[in-house]
């Protein structure tokens, strides 16, 4: 049988406030992530996907992409911070540790796809959005319900998909990855986690 | 989304009386919140205007039995608010704070920054 562990009262002040300021910041950003905000992410990727199936060049199909990459950036800002205002958790606390978790990944995809894009290798670069985002949502979602950490797995599943599968198949997969699998945990988190 | 039907909202469960073990005085220890359970729950409700039972099992990763005896606690003590949903034919309950459980957080918080300074200054 172990020992029990002798505080003194200072110690065990001090680490009833870490308690209590730790589980504060767990309990925000377990509720920070913004499932109707991934819906609506969800929506815009999927009218996506079928104007870059009929666009007639690969330039052209990018810019889709980058248009919708940035419109996906816009509504998931605004999601973010419009639930953390919804639970008074301002974006000084755990919804920025979300956002600045995914960051990293972000970058590395943003430096990628420039670097894919000046070789015209865009058949990479449907695989490799789909995992690096799915890196950068693990990342993200590592405090958050255990819903979003498994929603970025998918997306890198995905990804490991889209690689194999190759360039004919990138309407699909992007749709199937920024669309289906958004709206389906966007719906789940919102319903489970309120909005 | 779901209907949400509202069956009851409570402080004190009906032929529950009241059993509060909290201060007379701010000097004092409040005993309901000194406990991990539920100090975990009143922390969590201080930063999300109510949570769900199942958010609150997840984050604290406790048994629904745990959560629920400490859960009723609160609810004596008026700490909490305990509210009773159907949403469609699945039965929801969430958790909000109360005025008075607020206030309890706060000299709660107090009180151990004064041990700690007394520790530190004696």
């Amino acid at each position: 049988m172990s020992r029990p562990r002798i505080l003194s009262i200072n110690d065990h002040a001090s680490e009833n406030l870490r308690y209590i300021r730790e589980t504060m910041e767990r309990a925000g950003s377990f509720t920070a992530v913004p499932g109707w905000g991934g819906v609506f992410m969800g929506g815009t990727a999927l009218a996506a996907s079928i104007v870059a199936a009929r666009v007639p060049t690969r330039e052209a199909w990018f810019a889709v992409w980058m248009g919708e990459a940035i419109l996906a950036f816009a509504i998931g800002c605004w999601a973010l911070i419009r639930k953390a205002k919804t639970a008074r958790v301002f974006l000084k606390g755990p919804g920025r540790i979300f956002a600045l978790s995914l960051l990293p990944a972000m970058f590395a995809a943003v430096v990628l796809t420039i670097v894919l894009y000046r070789y015209g290798i865009y058949a990479l670069l449907p695989g490799l959005w789909l995992m690096l985002y799915g890196v950068a949502v693990v990342a993200g979602g590592t405090y958050s319900v255990r819903l979003v950490p498994l929603m970025g797995i998918c997306f890198m599943v995905l990804g490991v998909i889209a690689l194999a599968l190759g360039g004919e198949w990138a309407n699909f997969s992007m749709g199937m990855g920024f669309g289906v699998l958004h709206i389906v945990f966007g719906a789940v988190i919102a319903r489970r986690y309120g909005g | 989304m779901a209907k949400q039907n509202k069956l009851e909202v409570h402080a004190i469960r009906p032929g529950i009386a009241p059993r509060s073990r909290a201060p007379k005085s701010p000097t004092q220890l409040d005993r309901v919140i000194h406990e991990p359970v539920r100090l975990g729950i009143v922390s969590a409700l201080a930063v999300n205007e109510s949570m769900s039972f199942n958010e609150l099992k997840d984050l604290l990763k406790t048994t629904d039995g745990n959560l629920s005896v400490h859960a009723r606690k609160l609810e004596e003590s008026e700490y909490v608010l305990c509210e009773k949903q159907f949403e469609g034919r699945v039965p929801k309950t969430t958790y909000s704070l109360t005025t008075q459980g607020k206030r309890a957080l706060e000299n709660y918080l107090t009180h151990m920054e004064g041990l700690i300074r007394t520790a530190r200054d004696g």
